[in-house]
């Protein structure tokens, strides 16, 4: 199953959100977490919308209107979002009011708006959408189903433009508690030197980014998606390189005809090795690149990569600031997307050009 | 009134808005007024409580006591301890 | 799509019963499972709820599971709905067919996160509960014990989210992507949705009165069950036995407000409708309808309405079941579900009990008793905040029938 991707809109910690340039001015931090770059959100949302909303909703809904906005699609088939944790600042918020009042005096809004459907709800809300509307929670995998199913949608032929988002947002108090489990980095780093960083853990970051698919090839479309796979605790590399295989295989292409893979590195040892192993032999003639020092990471940061992907397939360049091994053909037709999150969900997606 | 608008404005996030942007008698609900809808009633039901200790058991009277500031000062002075 | 999809296991664990016969005989011999608060751990003593009325220890020992290890409440329920439905399905996992799990969750672990969260805060214990927080972490338990590994995910859309596990294993199976799948959902009572609830005056301190005039709000309850979707050649192939066939869904979405439903009931009518359509039924051919029926003053004179404005003069027999066990979230769907292929095994109808007057501005009446009727087709509803409304539809199958 494969769509076209005909809009696409990111809230990240770079400069991503207005889509007329492509990372040339990227932000080098030395943090402990790295927050989206905020645009305006009242060029995006009314002050009446905007007052309840949460950060997570606010780069949800930018993100969104971003993509339909170039796509031209006023009203989606379909509305599908994932996200790993939700809407953490609001489950916090009333979570902390339960236990800091012992059960009294509190305030409808923040559970109401913790709930993990919220995005896609405010979304349906705004455009007055009554179509499909359906969020994954899956952490590492939340993305790639709400992937999954759109392309299914689109492949049941009810639907022909349908919207897909990743978002996942990060807070004081959910990276504290990430460091705990060994997750996140506890002490400040810099970005660009994530590679070299040896604490355990990742770079948190956060970030929104949606894609409007469609059956439909049309003078805005950037890239085409393929149906992603998803696996759970390979056993061991041996079982990894069968996986990816297959799915190329699956897809009629072997290692040699992709033109860049890129690459989940976060700055955590265990997959990070993956990694390295896969560019050693697996993938030892390609050019490879990795995105986690510019988005973070975390559980939809995979939603981050395929933006990145559609953008490198639209310009035809791949920015330096992503590339490992250097890209030396003349062209980027096929970009393989491989991640993995938590040391336990890994994926592929494949993205190719517009033919 | 001046210090109630601003818990309601503290309460409810009415970000960009100050204490002299709320006329005392407009309808603070529905499209004329503020715009306030029904979560917001219920967010003015414990700004009731936790700021004068008056409680509200039925939702539904929050339509009258909350039509306005007037009103909902005028209910204040009333029920206050 | 030509493909058909069947249900051939069933496993559940809720206030009015733990596994499949037991649940059975509640229903049909009209025994709640609301009560006053016993096991959550909440100062709203006041409260009635459709608890399961076991300890964490008890779940333990029921799901077979080691209670050193970090388990949710959510967790446990899950396991033990979860493999009920798998051995009641006969599941061979072998490398020929591949099998995957759909589940669902509002809250996922937080049940063990708000008793531990000052500690995830300050200290490192308990911390081995962090990682059992997200929704999706019963739905890896699962697959981890089950061994089912093919496809996992968990979706979250509120109270419709386990009618959205079916609906999406339904056309995971349809789409030849998967031969099996386990669907079905997970939550258990914790005080987050307890006070959530609360502060939206919508719970009710006493029984609930789903569709009555003098309803004050919804019961909270837990559960889990799942649903063992195979394609229907398959199961005969195997000589399954059948409990019905998943002939309609639908996903439609209210955009009116956050918590409460639009007063013309737009989602609601619509999911029902494109349901209908899926099936390629007429209103007319459904023999009962499980409605989400919450007891809330807003859902339950919306769904009404919904109902009379899609069905017009030809509604079916109609029931809430939800005074039997409180309104289960995320397992609210996949359990009334259950409910519905009993309907349809049993050819009763369900009572709505607790019910003494009609709502006036509707006059809806619904069934009170246990009935015997003549049911292929039964239609079953969840409406969820953020105006997520799902509708699934069920039907009876002629060859390999459980009975």
């Amino acid at each position: 199953m494969k769509a076209y991707i005909n809009g696409i809109g990111a809230v990240s910690p770079q400069n991503t959100l207005s889509n007329d340039h492509f990372l040339d001015d990227v932000a080098t931090v030395e943090a402990h977490l790295l927050p989206v770059l905020k645009p305006d959100y009242k060029e995006f949302v009314s002050p009446k919308m905007l007052r309840r909303m949460s950060k997570i909703v606010r780069m949800s809904t930018a993100a969104a209107i971003t993509a339909m906005k170039e796509a031209g699609i006023e009203q989606p088939d379909a509305v599908l979002t994932g996200t790993g944790m939700g809407c953490q600042a609001d489950t916090e918020k009333f979570l902390n009011a339960i236990l800091n009042n012992n059960e009294e005096l509190l305030t409808p809004t923040a559970f109401i708006q913790s709930t993990h459907n919220t995005m896609g709800a405010q979304i349906a809300f705004m455009l007055q959408n009554h179509n499909y509307n359906i969020t994954y929670v899956n952490r590492g995998f939340s993305f790639e189903s709400a992937l999954l199913d759109s392309l299914m949608l689109l492949n049941e032929k009810e639907t022909a433009h349908v919207l897909l988002g990743g978002i996942d947002e990060i807070t004081e108090e959910s990276w504290l508690i990430s460091t705990k489990t060994g997750v996140y980095k506890k002490e400040p780093l810099n970005n660009l030197h994530l590679l070299e960083d040896k604490q355990q853990g990742a770079l948190a970051g956060e970030g929104a980014a949606f894609f409007m698919l469609s059956v439909d090839k049309t003078t805005a479309s950037c890239a085409q998606i393929t149906q992603p796979d998803t696996f759970y605790k390979p056993e061991n590399l041996t079982v990894i390189k069968e996986r990816i295989t297959q799915y190329l295989t699956t897809n009629n292409l072997s290692p040699d005809d992709i033109d860049l893979i890129l690459l989940g590195y976060n700055g955590d040892e265990e997959p990070d090795a993956v990694y390295a192993q896969l560019e050693k032999d697996l993938f030892a003639h390609n050019a490879t690149a990795y995105f986690k020092h510019l988005s973070g990471e975390y559980d939809t940061a995979v939603s981050f990569a395929t933006w990145l992907g559609a953008k490198i397939l639209k310009e035809g360049t791949i920015p330096e600031i992503l590339q490992k091994r250097k890209h030396t053909g003349t062209s980027v037709k096929n970009i393989l997307i491989y991640n993995i999150s938590h040391n336990m969900y890994h994926s592929l997606i494949l993205l190719q050009e517009v033919s | 009134m001046q210090k109630l608008k601003e818990q309601i404005i503290e309460q409810l996030n009415l970000e960009d808005m100050e204490p002299e942007d709320i006329g005392e008698n407009d309808p603070l609900f529905g499209d004329e007024g503020l715009g306030l809808d029904s979560i917001d009633a219920l967010e003015l039901i414990v700004l009731l409580e936790k700021e004068y200790s008056i409680k509200i058991e039925n939702p539904k009277d929050g339509q009258k006591i909350f039509y306005s500031i007037h009103t909902m000062a005028e209910f204040i002075q009333d029920h206050k301890k | 799509m030509s493909v058909s999809v069947v249900v051939t296991g069933i496993g559940i664990i809720s206030s009015i019963g733990t596994g499949f016969e037991e649940t059975k005989q509640s229903l049909l011999n009209k025994k709640t499972g609301v009560t006053p608060v016993s096991i959550l751990n909440t100062r709203h003593k006041d409260f009635v709820l459709g608890e399961i009325k076991r300890s964490q220890k008890e779940l333990h020992q029921l799901a077979g599971t080691d209670s050193k290890e970090a388990w949710t409440r959510t967790a446990l329920l899950a396991i033990i709905a979860a493999s009920e439905a798998f051995a009641d399905a006969a599941l061979n996992l072998d490398h020929a067919h591949k099998t995957g799990i759909v589940s669902a969750s509002t809250v996922g672990g937080m049940d063990k996160s708000e008793q531990y969260y000052k500690d995830f805060i300050s200290t490192t214990e308990h911390k081995k509960y962090i990682d059992t927080h997200h929704a999706g972490n019963h739905t890896e338990k699962i697959a981890e014990k089950l061994g089912v590994n093919d496809y996992i995910t968990t979706i979250s859309t509120a109270c419709s989210s386990s009618l959205n596990s079916i609906m999406f294993g339904v056309r995971l199976i349809k789409n030849g992507l998967l031969d099996r799948v386990v669907a079905g959902g997970a939550d258990a009572l914790s005080k987050f949705t307890l006070n959530g609830f609360n502060t939206l005056m919508i719970l009710d301190k006493e029984h609930c009165r789903p569709f009555d005039e003098s309803r004050r709000g919804l019961n909270l309850g837990e559960g889990a069950a799942y649903l063992v979707l195979e394609r229907e050649d398959l199961a005969l192939e195997q000589g399954k036995k059948i409990y019905a066939h998943v002939s309609g869904y639908a996903n439609a979405n209210d955009a009116h407000h956050q918590t409460a439903s639009s007063e013309d009931g737009k989602g609601p009518c619509l999911a029902m409708k494109l349901a209908l359509d899926k099936a390629g039924l007429q209103p007319s051919d459904i023999d009962y309808i499980n409605v989400h029926g919450t007891g809330t003053e807003n859902n339950d004179l919306t769904e009404s309405i919904a109902l009379k404005r899609l069905f017009g003069d030809q509604l079916p027999p109609l029931s809430s079941t939800k005074a039997f066990t409180g309104h289960t979230l995320g397992a609210a769907g996949v359990i009334e579900s259950i409910f519905s292929i009993i309907a349809l095994q049993e050819q009763k109808l369900l009572p709505n009990i607790n019910f003494k007057n009609k709502i006036e501005a509707t006059g809806l009446v619904p069934v009170t008793e246990v009935l015997d009727a003549s049911i292929e087709h039964v239609l079953t509803n969840s409406f969820g905040f953020g105006g997520n409304d799902s509708s699934l539809i069920f039907s009876s199958h002629h060859k390999n029938p459980v009975k």
